[in-house]
This record gives structure tokens, C-alpha cells and sequence, in this order.
């Protein structure tokens, strides 16, 4: 079934980018597998897993004239294309407040100091530009119990004066 | 007794209407017996519909009660099970035996009142609310030919209030 690799692009959005980019790599004989495409900013960016019996220069070399056409910067990895082995996460951690530097940098590293292992992550600036205000969703897991969290978190929380809501995910499974 | 195999998406079979049963005879009463072999057998499984064993009969059984830290009424067979009450709302993630590598949001009645009967035929009603309210929604949905990946609730919902993960 060829090679599995991790295409990433980058550009400025406009509609039609995932029809075209897709098109190509189906002529081409690719399968996609698991992706993630988000706004960012005002840019069109997506991670896409691609599964194409072909060398990284001939996949270079068929998204070259698509990246051009659509002025969109791309750029690929060869990678072990793990499927069906999906981590479940056991936490959701929610926070928002005054945009202001290091909340990311702080919370992550409380939570790498308990080993808390992030699934995903998705930010946005919200606000208005005198008063933007920062959103951040983190799904992970942890071999740890919520108080533990709980209390390596509480820090940030006074000295950052931001919110946070952070609950265990109980999946249920019928 | 006997474990059941589990029908498996995209098994066209999982989208069929369940039909109601119309009394409890030796067969259901086996099927039963079957059905919650099946079920102790699937870790972490805290429910499971007839159609998900390719008996489409309105049977469910859901039991939460591994799961203490959620209200819960136990261990419940529920026979042509209507919900008759709903309020509220809430999000939480749920995994299904018929799909298998894949669990995603879904938004549920926080609250419900469910009307069945129970294993003797009897009639029953339960109010019941988050979690357990969730796996009884997930497989009556089973029984209307529905999964749960019909009603994901998409990544980036932001700012919107979570509950019972």
C-alpha cells in the first residue's frame, strides 16, 4: 500500500484549498488517513496522514505545481502510519483569562511535571485587540489523580489570575 | 449462556429498527442470559442493545454500577424502553462496541425518566440523570438504528459550558 507520510501545509485560506490538494492526491493513487485541519489565524493549515506508494521527492514533486497555484507552503514527513491504536484521554483541562505570555509555557510544564501526556491542544485569541482574552483546550492522560492536578495547577491560577476547569473524562462505552 | 458476537460498523444491520417485544417467553428469557454474558465479558463496557448482537428486539442493559462515582440504579434489563422525560443538556465522550478505535463528543439529555419493562415483564420507570442517563440515551439509540458518531459535538466549541465528561 506504499509509504506512509505526514504532509503539512500552510497558507492563506480560502475555500476550495481541501478539494484541490485532495484531487491531486487521489489521481495520484494516495490515501489519506487520520488529519487535522484548522484556522489559524487567518491561515489554512492542516496536518494530513498520506499513505502513497511513492518516494518523498516524487510526493515533493506532485504538490509542487498545487502548492504554487495555491500559494500555500507545504512540507513532508515520512512517518510510521500507527492507526487503530488511539490513546483515550482521562482529563480535560479548560482555561481562559486575560491573554497575557506564558500560560502556555506554565501550564504545560505543571502538567509534564505529573507526566500528563497532551492528546490535543486548541487555542484561540478571542477579545478585542485592546482586551484579547486567551482560550485553551487540553484533552490528555495521566497516570494521576485530579486533586494532584488540581493542586499543581493552583499556582498558575493565583499568579496568572486565569480560569481553569479541569475535569476527569469518564468515556462511556456501550 | 452463550457470548454473542458483536455486530460491527459499517454492518448495515446496526442501522435497523429494533421491534418491540411483545412478551417475555423462554426464547427472551435466554436471549437475556446471553446478552449479559456478553456484556461481563466486554471490559470497561457499560452497556449493550440486542441489535449490537443482530437481535433486533427492543432489549437493553445498561449497568453503570462499576462506575461508583455516577448515580446509578444498578444492574438494569430494560424491555421496550421509552424515555418519556428529558431535560438539559451535556457533553461527555462515548465509545462504542459496534465501532471499535473511536470515541467523539456527544451531546445527551442531562436528565431523562425512562419507561420499560423489566426482565419479568413487568412495568418500570427510572428517573436517572448524567452518565447513567447517557448509556441508557446511547442504546436506545441502537434500538432506532442510530450511533453515536450521528451526534458528535465538534472539536472547537469554544467557551461552551462542559458537564459530565
Amino acid at each position: 500500500m506504499g509509504n506512509w507520510y505526514m504532509l503539512t501545509m500552510v497558507g492563506k485560506d480560502r475555500p476550495g484549498i481541501v478539494a484541490e490538494v485532495s484531487q491531486v492526491l487521489f489521481e495520484a493513487g494516495g490515501n489519506l488517513g487520520e488529519a487535522s485541519m484548522a484556522r489559524l489565524g487567518g491561515n489554512f493549515t492542516v496536518m494530513l496522514m498520506l499513505q502513497i506508494d511513492a518516494e518523498k521527492d516524487d510526493v515533493e514533486n506532485l504538490l509542487q505545481p498545487l502548492g504554487e497555484k495555491l500559494a500555500l507552503f507545504f512540507h513532508i514527513d515520512k512517518i510510521i502510519g500507527d492507526l487503530y491504536h488511539h490513546v483515550e484521554p482521562n482529563f480535560r483541562l479548560s482555561v481562559h483569562g486575560a491573554d497575557q505570555p506564558g500560560i502556555v509555557s506554565m501550564v504545560a510544564s505543571s502538567l509534564a511535571k505529573l507526566k500528563f501526556n497532551i492528546l490535543n491542544l486548541e487555542s484561540d485569541v478571542g477579545g478585542s485587540p485592546e482586551k484579547p482574552i486567551y482560550i485553551m483546550h487540553i484533552e490528555g492522560v495521566a497516570d494521576c489523580s485530579l486533586s494532584s492536578l488540581e493542586k499543581s495547577l493552583q499556582p498558575l491560577i493565583n499568579e496568572k489570575g486565569i480560569v481553569m476547569h479541569l475535569v476527569s473524562i469518564d468515556t462511556m462505552l456501550g | 449462556m452463550a457470548q454473542l458476537k458483536i455486530l460491527v460498523y459499517p454492518d448495515e444491520r446496526l442501522r435497523q429498527i429494533s421491534q418491540p417485544v411483545k412478551g417475555v417467553d423462554n426464547k427472551i428469557v435466554s436471549f437475556i442470559s446471553d446478552l449479559e454474558e456478553t456484556l461481563s465479558s466486554l471490559l470497561g463496557c457499560v452497556g449493550i442493545a440486542a441489535p449490537q448482537v443482530g437481535l433486533f428486539v427492543r432489549i437493553i442493559i445498561v449497568d453503570v454500577s462499576s462506575r461508583p462515582k455516577h448515580k446509578n440504579h444498578g444492574h438494569l434489563v430494560l424491555i421496550n424502553p421509552v424515555i418519556t422525560f428529558n431535560e438539559g443538556n451535556s457533553i461527555g465522550r462515548e465509545g462504542c462496541l459496534s465501532v471499535p478505535e473511536y470515541t467523539g463528543r456527544v451531546s445527551r439529555s442531562q436528565y431523562i425518566e425512562v419507561k420499560a419493562q423489566d426482565r419479568f415483564g413487568s412495568d418500570v420507570v427510572y428517573q436517572m440523570e448524567g452518565y447513567e442517563a447517557r448509556a441508557i440515551q446511547h442504546e436506545i439509540d441502537h434500538l432506532d438504528g442510530k450511533l453515536f458518531f450521528d451526534s458528535l459535538v465538534g472539536k472547537r466549541n469554544i467557551l461552551k459550558k462542559r458537564t459530565d465528561f
